[in-house]
């Protein structure tokens, strides 16, 4: 990206004035080498946000920010409706509330080894990953707009998993608000399948250990220790939440004239918060958030099914579980005074410090934690919300590593076989129904996770509290 | 259209030579599909070829069974988008893929016959499933050689 339009605010700051009808300014959160490697159409679309109606105090692009639709992916924008604010299909992206949970196991990587294969096999066999596969789960009428409406909530009454998994999910486990009513029957009917499904692309569930602690005190508190095992769940709505996307955008592009709003770019078509489109969509995409939410929380329950046919006795609590493409109500400061804005955060996950009211009892003192996905020879991260995380995006932070390098380029420069083989020479087993999909979700087709950790934490987004390495990886 | 790091290539990085009919195309996180022809009905049935290509060879899809498609929009760019998302739909909702497409439009209304047959795991070995279409990069335009060409970013 070329930064000479960037002014540097900060080691890890930088800021773009508002010009040419930007309404508030363009903020990025990043070092110099990440900005460089940045696409410059990360540059475009965020002042492009920046200069949608309603939007509040700055447009935001974390420290893995790339070319998205309309929002770059890793970018925040928090919108007023009483002063116009919009809500943006391409703000929360088509894959509603893409997400990711932790489960903490009680075993450790030595109770794995020896049993990594068997154990592999089975969560394979089990968990319905790739395109085509269903959870043996159907879902149709009232039982669809019952999950539609209840999320993980939902899940837990119908047996999938602990009432306690409820206090560690955002929001409760269940997205207030929904309005299945809204959700068009093509959403419902793509759906219908799909609950208890990982999906494919960069969609995973990973056994994996603690590699690294940076932060003790953390990670006790989280319940994290070094050689303990741990599961990851990487996946979102499914179908339902990309018709849902697909439905809306169209919809916002065919009804801004109508409102007199005009985009630079078809892709961030939005539409007033206040409006009976965007009422729909919220209601719509809230009923999205749970379709995610009942996912995860039902892989959860399989998952823990697995594991206690190889260890009886073994817990698997759940840590926490974030979403990274929403957009929610919430109350932030704006201009010395609190306000409820729309916050959009897409490809990017919300952070909050500590003491924050809305976090559960056992994570107060600690801030929320934050799960940011690697791919598959990488691992992962978990990291915690700072209370600076609320100045300097919203309580926003990172989601990921991004991808720095195309699906057809990473197709021609790898093979699928030879990566799971020498992942296999690493200690990590791969399972997926498609080789030319681990070959599009190569380890070296994404960027370098540990400086974008190391970056939030400097940015003062979200500490660093622990490494992950995987030692199975179920691909979607 | 011009390369940028990390975004779209100029150059087609998976094509259908022989006719020179569709084409993907990289973009970041993401890719193109592109459909070219004498008219755009049959620019719209290439690119459903390409999105087929998104997710597996399409000379694998045996194309045996008739899926009728209408659609309309008021003005092609929106059709393609419509389109793109109908055939994504099908797939979904009913475990297909398609091999070959018959496209008329005529003003704002598409009319098609998608041909194929249920998506067999082990033999078609899908590599990614396609969320949806975009607008990112989206058009439908004549080119200086005469040929129409129909494109845009899908999301996977």
């Amino acid at each position: 990206m070329d930064l000479s339009s960037l002014v540097k605010v900060g080691e890890f700051c930088w800021r773009v004035e508002p010009v040419d009808g930007m309404r508030v300014p363009a903020i990025f959160h990043a070092d110099e080498a990440l900005l460089r490697d940045m696409d410059d159409k990360v540059l475009e679309q965020l002042t492009n946000v920046a200069r949608l109606p309603g939007i509040v105090r700055a447009a935001y692009a974390m420290p893995d920010a790339h070319w998205g639709y309309g929002f770059p992916i890793g970018g925040v924008g928090a919108f007023d409706p009483a002063a116009g604010g919009v809500v943006s299909v391409g703000g929360v992206g088509f894959d509603i509330s893409c997400g990711v949970r932790l489960l903490l196991t009680d075993l450790t990587r030595k109770d794995i080894e020896g049993r990594q294969r068997e154990l592999a096999e089975a969560l394979f066999t089990t968990i319905p990953a790739g395109l085509g596969s269903t959870g043996g789960i159907v879902l149709a009428g009232e039982d669809m707009d019952a999950m539609l409406a209840g999320g993980a909530a939902w899940a837990v009454q119908q047996g999938w998993g602990e009432p306690g998994d409820l206090e560690r999910i955002e929001e409760r486990g269940r997205a207030a608000g929904a309005r299945p009513e809204f959700v068009s029957e093509d959403a419902k009917r793509r759906q219908r399948k799909e609950i208890g499904t990982l999906g494919s692309g960069n969609h995973y569930l990973e056994v994996q250990h603690v590699g690294e602690i940076f932060d003790e005190r953390l990670a006790t508190a989280f319940g994290l220790n070094r050689r303990q095992v741990v599961v990851s769940i990487h996946c979102g709505s499914r179908g339902l939440g990309h018709q849902i996307g697909a439905d809306f955008l169209r919809a916002m592009v065919v009804d801004a004239p109508r409102h007199g709003l005009r985009f630079p770019d078809r892709e961030l078509a939005s539409t007033p918060i206040d409006s009976e489109l965007g009422q729909h969509y919220l209601g719509a995409m809230r009923a999205g958030i749970n379709c995610a939410l009942a996912n995860r929380q039902i892989l959860t329950d399989m998952t823990r099914q697995v594991f206690r046919r190889f260890f009886p006795d073994a817990r698997l609590d759940l840590l926490f579980d974030v979403s990274h493409n929403t957009c929610k109500e919430e109350t932030h400061e704006v201009d010395g005074a609190m306000r409820t804005v729309f916050v959009h955060r897409k490809g990017a996950t919300r952070a909050f410090g500590p003491g924050h009211p809305d976090l559960p009892p056992a994570l107060r003192a600690s801030g929320q934690p934050v799960l940011i996905g690697g791919s598959m020879g990488v691992g992962s991260y978990v990291l915690a919300g700072m209370a600076t995380s609320e100045a300097a995006a919203f309580s926003s932070a990172c989601h990921g590593a991004g991808r720095a390098m195309s699906r057809t380029q990473a197709l021609k420069q790898y093979s699928g076989r030879k990566i799971q083989d020498d992942l296999a020479a690493r200690g990590i087993i791969v399972k997926c129904a498609s080789t030319r999909g681990i070959a599009e979700e190569a380890p070296a087709a994404y960027k370098d996770l540990d400086r974008i950790a190391e970056v939030s934490e400097r940015a003062g987004l979200a500490a660093r509290v622990a490494r992950l390495k995987p030692l199975i990886c179920i691909k979607g | 259209m011009t390369a940028a790091p990390g975004g779209f290539s100029a150059s087609p990085s998976c094509s259908n030579p022989a006719a020179g009919a569709w084409e993907t195309f990289a973009h970041g996180a993401d890719v193109g599909v592109r459909g070219f022809g004498s008219s755009p009905a049959e620019a719209f049935a290439n690119a459903g070829m390409a999105l087929t290509s998104v997710v597996t060879s399409p000379g694998a899809v045996r194309p045996i069974r008739p899926r009728v498609i209408r659609c309309s929009a008021p003005d092609l760019g929106l059709l393609l988008y419509d389109w793109l998302n109908a055939l994504i739909t099908a797939m979904a909702v009913d475990r297909l893929l398609f091999g070959r497409f018959e496209v008329e439009i005529d003003g704002q209304v598409l009319v098609a016959r998608a041909f194929g047959e249920p998506l067999d795991v082990a033999r078609h070995e899908p590599a990614v499933e396609v969320k949806g279409a975009t607008f990112t990069e989206l058009e439908v335009a004549r080119d200086p050689d005469g040929r129409w060409r129909a494109q845009c970013v899908v999301d996977v």
